[in-house]
């Protein structure tokens, strides 16, 4: 088990240097930060001086060193538009990202796994074929066009909430949260609805049909044969059996959701990471796109590294494999 | 005798399909007696496991029971729905499948799925349901049984799997053994052990069983009756020694024509010319006369009488036909 996550780390770490390197490869056809710093009365040698000092006139995989060198002492360099250290201004914006992502995130994983259970269950019903034919509108309308109809709907014509921002947040120790005034959780419905449809109604399809193909092996048959509750075979035996794939996906879908916020950090006008890179490509602020990415990077590779451990404790066929007993 | 576990009456089971309605058990009538081995042999396809499927209410639907009388213990059960059947399921019916590789939820300790069926069906606690199923594992044969209770159903090989499957069928003291193909899917070598176990463990408790299996060998060697069925019918029904050797239906001694003898060497094997007919198809009259070579016009045309016990159900039943 130790070893395996040990190697697991380690092919994470590689994974994270990869997407470093392809990123940086990438910035110099985002724009060229030079135009946006410099005012209309600039010279040859301004521009040649500015180069040299933020080291753009290097090769892109020395840059991507100086970067790596920086970024492992904590220090991901200086903004070219606020003009202060990234780390600071990302760990400004991050609660407010992280808190919508979470509450996306868990609206999706709870209301996908409730809902794929019980349109697998009463596959009949007429309330979980409306469910169905329900999800395919999460599955293929845009984000931002969720987040939009949403706004129409609740903030123009009804006026309940918020059709942007975070509303008041409280500070805690440099975390600014908004899960503690009424305005902050109102502000969060909207946006976390919009991050979360999709993923839901992801979630709730695979729930379902996985749980379709559990609930035809001969282990659940058996298990009614023995005359256990419905309940019993649902949830103790199908159910259980249903989550190791999903997880899987469940993984991948919460770095999505973070990666994904973007969208709907734009459209809510979400003062989090997502806008501040957003902000940051049309300026080719360069220092914060790249940490942007890194941090992005990290949380994928640190949820699918806890997936994989995860299987261990839901899976006991995983655990003799790996440790090599029996 | 006394009054039987299980007592069918002309059970028919149909399922609606796009060509008309199909009827895999037609008109099928047994008894079990308490400690009683009733084996059930036929072809794929002989509606077998489909009479098993209606006793313990499993049919999956479009399936169902259209016609006749299943009773347990003196009490009809064809008619209970839902929560009522579910209650016979375990406690009153056990059943073991084909295959102990996947009839096992891998995710679950076996000692935890034999406590849990333990704890649905007897009014017991659960180091009382604990101390049990270790020692069910002793009586199935499992070696370090109170440890054994712990492991998960990977860490057994098949044949060890399929004991813990029939201390699963067992754990709630049922009356009745529905054991369907319970050693299909075994090594030969274990395929013996397994079939001495059911049988001591069924002699010991007087319950009765329904061995469904298309295997002569295993029909010679556990059962005490047997019935064959054909196309959903049942051919012939009698006490084992006298099916085999005295085969009164065309088909039965086909069959046992067909059977491969260690004992014969390499001589070639009988065949019944032709195959089951599929059950939207099945002919008039005798469903096995386009295959048999004594079939008259009266097979082709009137129903053939339904067996009881002791005869075959044929027009021209065969007399001191010896097979073997």
């Amino acid at each position: 088990m130790l070893a395996y996550i040990i190697r697991r780390v380690g092919q994470s770490a590689l994974v994270l240097l990869i997407v470093g390197l392809v990123a940086f490869s990438m910035f110099r056809f985002v724009g060229d930060p030079i135009d946006n710093m410099l005012g209309q009365e600039r010279t040859a040698e301004d521009i040649d001086r500015l180069r040299a000092q933020l080291g753009l006139d290097q090769p892109f995989v020395v840059q991507y060193y100086k970067f790596l060198e920086g970024a492992v002492q904590g220090n991901f360099g200086v903004s070219y538009r606020q003009g202060r250290p990234v780390a600071e201004i990302l760990l400004e914006r991050a609660p407010a990202t992280l808190e919508l992502a979470m509450v996306s995130g868990v609206l999706a994983i709870l209301f996908g796994i409730a809902l794929g259970v019980f349109t697998a269950i009463r596959r009949d019903g007429v309330l979980a074929n409306v469910i169905m034919s329900g999800s395919l509108i999460g599955v293929s309308l845009p984000t931002f066009l969720i987040g939009i109809l949403l706004i129409y709907l609740f903030s123009v014509e009804l006026g309940w909430l918020p059709s942007f921002g975070r509303g008041e947040t409280v500070d805690l120790g440099g975390w600014s949260t908004g899960f503690l005034t009424e305005s902050g959780l109102k502000a969060l419905i909207l946006p976390s609805i919009t991050l979360g449809l999709y993923q839901m109604t992801l979630i709730m399809r695979l729930v379902r049909s996985e749980m379709l193909e559990v609930l035809r092996q001969d282990y659940i048959r058996f298990a009614r044969a023995r005359g256990l509750r419905d309940r019993a075979v649902n949830f103790r035996h199908a159910l259980k059996n249903t989550m190791v794939p999903v997880i899987t996906v469940i993984g991948l879908q919460l770095g999505a959701i973070i990666a994904f916020a973007i969208i709907t950090e734009t459209v809510f006008q979400w003062p989090g990471v997502g806008l501040l890179f957003i902000n940051a490509i049309q300026f080719v602020d360069i220092p914060v796109m790249a940490a942007y990415l890194m941090l992005i990077s990290v949380m994928f590779v640190g949820i699918n590294l806890l997936v994989d451990i995860l299987y261990f404790f839901i899976d006991p066929r995983l655990r003799a494999d790996r440790s090599g007993g029996h | 005798m006394a009054d039987p576990v299980l007592s069918i009456r002309d059970l028919s089971v149909e399922i609606p399909t796009r060509h008309g309605i199909v009827r895999p058990v037609d008109g099928v009538s047994y008894d079990i007696q308490a400690g009683e081995i009733l084996g059930i042999v036929g072809e794929s396809g002989a509606g077998k496991s489909m009479a098993g499927n209606a006793v313990i209410g499993l049919l999956t639907p479009p399936a169902h029971i259209s016609k006749g009388e299943i009773w347990l213990n003196g009490q009809r059960i064809d008619h209970l729905k839902g929560d009522a059947m579910r209650r016979l399921r375990g406690k009153e019916i056990g059943m073991v499948f084909q295959d102990p590789l996947t009839s096992l939820n891998p995710l679950l300790r076996i000692g935890d799925q034999l406590t849990e069926t333990m704890l649905t069906h007897l009014p017991i606690g659960r180091a009382e349901a604990e101390k049990r199923a270790v020692a069910a594992l002793e009586e199935v044969g499992i070696p370090g049984a109170a440890e054994r209770v712990n492991s998960y159903p990977h860490e057994f090989s098949g044949g060890m799997r399929q004991r813990v499957v029939i201390a699963l069928a067992l754990c709630a003291e049922p009356s009745l053994i529905i054991a369907d193909e319970p050693t299909t899917a075994l090594d030969v070598s274990v395929q013996a052990q397994i079939i001495a176990l059911l049988r001591r463990l069924c002699r010991d408790r007087g319950t009765a069983v329904m061995l469904i299996t298309h295997d002569m060998g295993v029909i010679a060697e556990a059962t005490d009756r047997v019935a064959v069925m054909y196309a959903g019918r049942l051919a012939e029904l009698g006490p084992v020694r006298d099916v085999l050797t005295h085969p009164q239906h065309p088909y039965t001694h086909g069959l046992m024509a067909s059977t491969p003898l260690a004992s014969q060497g390499k001589s070639r094997l009988h065949q019944i010319p032709g195959a089951m007919p599929r059950l939207d198809a099945v002919p008039d009259g005798c469903a096995f006369n386009p295959r048999c070579p004594y079939a008259t016009e009266k097979c082709r045309q009137a129903p053939v009488p339904r067996v009881s016990n002791g005869q075959a159900a044929c027009w021209y039943p065969l007399v001191d036909e010896k097979v073997i």
